[in-house]
């Protein structure tokens, strides 16, 4: 890989990698004219809603639907035991993750609801409403049980155990654990300790969770629109758990209304819609209203980390020590589990810093809430919110300024490629160089003036830092090697049409972040043609090569390196066609802004729509043993390190006002190397809308429950998410180290502002 | 609940008569009835703003107001405003700046952002936030909708 070119370095038309281009896709969505799942209506559509437990905790003795089924447009009701015959139970387990277990789930429960909000019975109407006013007809009777509500006690002997079969509530537990810690502390100059709570919170995607699936029992094939990252993941799902073959099931996502991961999980109330499109052999659209979106999309960051931290005399780090637990509701969410948060807490604490002694524990338990999982940054708000405050009173403890002492204890920009204490390998990064750019870019001196001026007059003005390392681009280590079929490798067909314009498909996919622009940037720039002239499709299972979506930031790293590489494949296609349509050697020619010239004189010799119409129209003639292959599809996959890691650091400016506890947020400052930038653009608002969410998630957004298990909160009135007026002017900085896994050199951006926002 | 009733509006530019479900929103009535899609439903409480929409000048919330009451009223959604060019500047503007990225919010955004244009020709970026503060968005953290419609005003003021 000593051959690495920097792509924006080719000085030549065409070069759009690294240019701030606006996203294709923005034009319909402006005008209204985008395709979101609930826009789509099919003839004999039926509506879906669900009964949902009422209880955190519930024996289920009987359910009687007759006087729903009496209700003039409702066609069937289906409770859990009509479908589980149908369906093919899961248990969320990854078996690299040792000791981890989960019961098995159901579309609807068997026996017992183990959270409030879970769907119990399913009807199926004319329309949504008749469906919602036969709801109230369902007669259920539940004997309630006792919640299972704090995670402190799960474990206690006293505590029901939610899954009896599984002997106990804990799910999983791990300990990261290197160099010595006891004596490390024993030695230490400064001890400080803190305890952290992050509240359990939500991503609240505008769109909320939308499927309408469609079975055709003649040709035995289903269809399946739907809001989700992961395309092939879910048609795999939808496969095994239905017992059809993969190809007999596509799965189609035109636009999506926001997932920020909350879309790449399997919900079981999802799959019951798709057993019941089956069973009725007709569409069956299901849209979460808000209410059952706060109670049933998954929740995230329910953690507790007691956490300490030594230092010696001359302010350096020595040891890091945390024990953290986290409460994920009854289940392990399929597939991914929902032991990975924890276990990237146990993987990134302490991840900018160079220290020697390192022991981080997990204990992942089972409670009567939401169950939780992957939401964007998994893990890492809490991780760098723990490892900064603790670097915080750190440096209070020992007098240091709060960046002096980062700048002695992060690791070196000329330490890579290395190992960090928690066992995570970095290719390169840049803490030292990133946290100089944010010094350029704030007046540091200035503002701690004017906090001083402040305080002698009463006002709290504070000043945050946190630096950050994020996880992207993971390989088969996540989530293939413990069983799970979920793609590490992405992949891209491009194809040259008559016309001369280039068609691009890939497997990475399409939520707003602008994967479909930066796929187009890449192809046009790798085979020499006109940007407008490139178009990209993304989210059919059908008619794109295999990959794994988009989570992780994997969009650009991985489906962006597998479109370059694809892009160049097609172009030497292109012309070898051409030398021969030329007489020419295929290295004596190129392609440049459509069209194909002489390389050393730019001359041009012909248009690519030339091209495309001999080879397509007078194929015969072309020499008859010369490959005519204007189609073609590369993948890629990251070989070297089991994930790349992006860095950055981030500053908040605010004010507190210490009667009332409020904080206004007076600027916010972003500096983030995420490798090569594609689209310096769409990686700004990519950081920008990430913060937004951290700062949410720091200061107003909580899924409160009762000591009982009930879920407080009902609206949007409730769950509060940040509204512009409280939102300050966001202002991003890059420093660029590329990836040398790959040609292009992209890691991805998609998730750096929120791991960094809140503990700022 | 079931009572049905007989309503005749201009949607568009267009006149429409529908008998129509005395309980059904504005919004649901628009895509349902008439397949303008444009309009979101976000949350039905009124809160996010994902289904404002324009009646008789003013803007409302979709989800909150009941078709039966719109007898005779004139509505205007975001397919109606993109088609007569009136925010052709405020869409280009925010296509320029990424100010939108799933686009779910984006419609309401617009109507609420244009809403502001006319009764403020030069708002402050705090005006402006304050102004879309009823329109949730997820995706962009504001900060690139509060540059677009700014770029805007600067725009439209220095026209006249």
């Amino acid at each position: 890989m000593d051959d690495i070119i920097d792509p924006r370095s080719i000085d030549r038309p065409n070069s759009y990698i690294g240019k701030s281009i606006p996203r294709p896709n923005t034009a319909k969505l402006v005008e209204g004219r985008g395709q979101y799942v609930d826009d789509i209506m099919l003839p004999r559509m039926a509506h879906v809603a669900f009964v949902r437990s009422p209880h955190a905790h519930a024996r289920i003795d009987a359910i009687d639907v007759s006087e729903a089924l009496k209700l003039p447009g409702v066609l069937r009701v289906f409770t859990a035991a009509d479908l589980a015959k149908h369906v093919e139970p899961w248990v969320a387990v990854l078996v690299h993750m040792k000791g981890m277990k989960s019961a098995p789930q159901y579309p609807l429960p068997l026996t017992t609801a183990t959270w409030m909000g879970e769907a119990i019975v399913a009807v199926v109407a004319e329309s949504r409403a008749i469906a919602e006013d036969a709801l109230g007809l369902v007669q259920i009777d539940y004997t309630p049980l006792t919640a299972v509500a704090d995670m402190e006690t799960a474990l206690a002997p006293d505590t029901p155990v939610i899954h009896p079969d599984l002997g106990d509530n804990l799910t999983f537990e791990r300990v990261n654990e290197s160099g010595n810690v006891a004596d490390a502390f024993k030695a230490a100059h400064k001890v400080v300790e803190a305890t952290f709570h992050t509240g359990r919170h939500t991503g609240v995607t505008l769109e909320p969770r939308s499927i309408l699936a469609d079975y055709n029992r003649a040709s035995g094939r289903l269809t399946v629109h739907h809001s989700t990252q992961a395309p092939h993941m879910i048609q795999g799902v939808f496969a095994k758990h239905l017992r059809m073959a993969e190809g007999d099931v596509r799965v189609i996502c035109t636009d999506v209304g926001g997932s920020f991961g909350i879309k790449v999980h399997v919900y079981p109330d999802e799959v019951a819609v798709a057993a019941i499109a089956k069973l009725m052999a007709r569409p069956v659209k299901f849209i979460a209203d808000r209410l059952e979106s706060f109670s049933s999309d998954i929740h995230a960051r329910d953690h507790r980390i007691t956490a300490r931290m030594a230092v010696d005399a001359e302010g350096r780090i020595l040891a890091i020590d945390a024990d953290d637990l986290t409460g994920i509701g009854p289940y392990s969410v399929y597939p991914r589990t929902s032991a990975v948060e924890g276990n990237q807490v146990v993987n990134l604490l302490g991840g900018p810093y160079d220290f020697p002694h390192y022991r981080a524990k997990t204990t992942v338990v089972l409670q009567n809430k939401a169950p939780t999982c992957q939401y964007r940054a998994v893990g890492h708000p809490i991780a760098t919110t723990v490892t900064e405050g603790l670097v915080d009173l750190a440096a209070e403890a020992l007098g240091m300024d709060p960046i002096a002492f980062r700048l002695k204890n992060l690791m070196k920009d000329d330490s890579y490629p290395r190992t960090s204490p928690a066992g995570m390998r970095f290719e390169g990064l840049s803490h030292e160089k990133s946290l100089g750019r944010l010094m350029e870019m704030i007046d540091y001196p200035g503002l701690r003036g004017k906090q001083a001026l402040g305080r002698a007059n009463g006002q709290h003005l504070g000043i945050g830092f946190a630096a950050f390392i994020e996880l992207t681009n993971p390989s088969p280590f996540m989530y293939g090697i413990g069983g799970a079929r979920i793609s590490a490798q992405d992949g891209c067909t491009v194809r040259i049409d008559p016309d001369g314009s280039v068609v691009a498909a890939t497997g990475v996919t399409e939520q707003g972040q602008g994967t479909e622009a930066i796929i187009r940037q890449i192809v046009a720039e790798a085979m020499g043609v006109p940007i407008d002239t490139v178009r990209v499709l993304t989210g059919d299972t059908q008619t794109t090569p295999y990959g794994g979506g988009t989570w992780a930031c994997r969009g650009a790293g991985i489906g962006g390196e597998a479109a370059l590489q694809a892009g160049l494949a097609t172009k030497e296609a292109a012309l070898k066609v051409a030398a021969a349509m030329l007489q020419a050697a295929p290295d004596t020619l190129d392609l440049v802004n459509g069209n194909i010239v002489t390389k050393a004189t730019g001359e041009v010799r012909m248009p690519l729509a030339e091209l495309g119409r001999i080879v397509y129209f007078r194929g015969d003639t072309l020499p008859p043993d010369l490959p005519r292959e204007l189609m073609q599809t590369r993948h890629f996959i990251t070989k070297q390190f089991p994930f790349a890691f992006t860095n950055g650091i981030q500053a908040s400016w605010l004010d507190v006002d210490t009667d009332t506890g409020m904080v206004k947020l007076l600027g916010h400052w972003v500096v983030e190397d995420c490798g090569r930038i594609i689209n310096p653009l769409l990686v700004d608002e990519q950081v920008r809308g990430g913060v937004v969410q951290g700062i949410g998630g720091a200061l107003y957004e909580h899924c409160t429950y009762s000591p009982e298990g009930q879920l407080l909160i009902g609206s949007m009135a409730d769950y509060l998410v940040p509204m512009a007026a409280e939102m300050p002017d966001i202002h991003v900085g890059h420093v660029e180290t590329p990836t040398k896994e790959s040609l292009l050199g992209a890691k991805g951006a998609g998730e750096a502002g929120t791991a960094g926002a809140p503990a700022a | 609940m079931n009572q049905h009733l007989d309503i005749t509006l201009t949607v568009n530019g267009d006149r429409v008569s529908r008998r129509v479900e005395a309980r059904t929103h504005l919004v649901d009535f628009l895509r349902g009835d008439l397949g303008l899609m444009g309009s979101h439903v976000g949350c039905e409480h009124g809160v996010c703003g994902a289904c404002t929409l324009r009646v008789d000048g003013d803007i409302v919330r979709g989800c909150l107001v009941l078709a039966v009451q719109l007898d005779g009223a004139t509505v205007e959604t975001i397919e109606g405003i993109s088609d007569s060019g009136e925010i052709r500047d405020l869409q280009d503007a925010f296509i320029a700046r990424n100010a939108a990225q799933c686009g779910f919010c984006t419609p309401g955004m617009l109507m609420t952002a244009a809403d502001l244009l006319q009764h403020n020709k030069q708002p402050s970026r705090d005006e402006i936030r304050e102004h879309i503060s009823g329109n949730y968005c997820r995706c962009t953290g504001y900060h690139a909708i509060v540059d677009a419609v700014e770029t805007v005003a600067s725009a439209r003021a220095g026209k006249v």
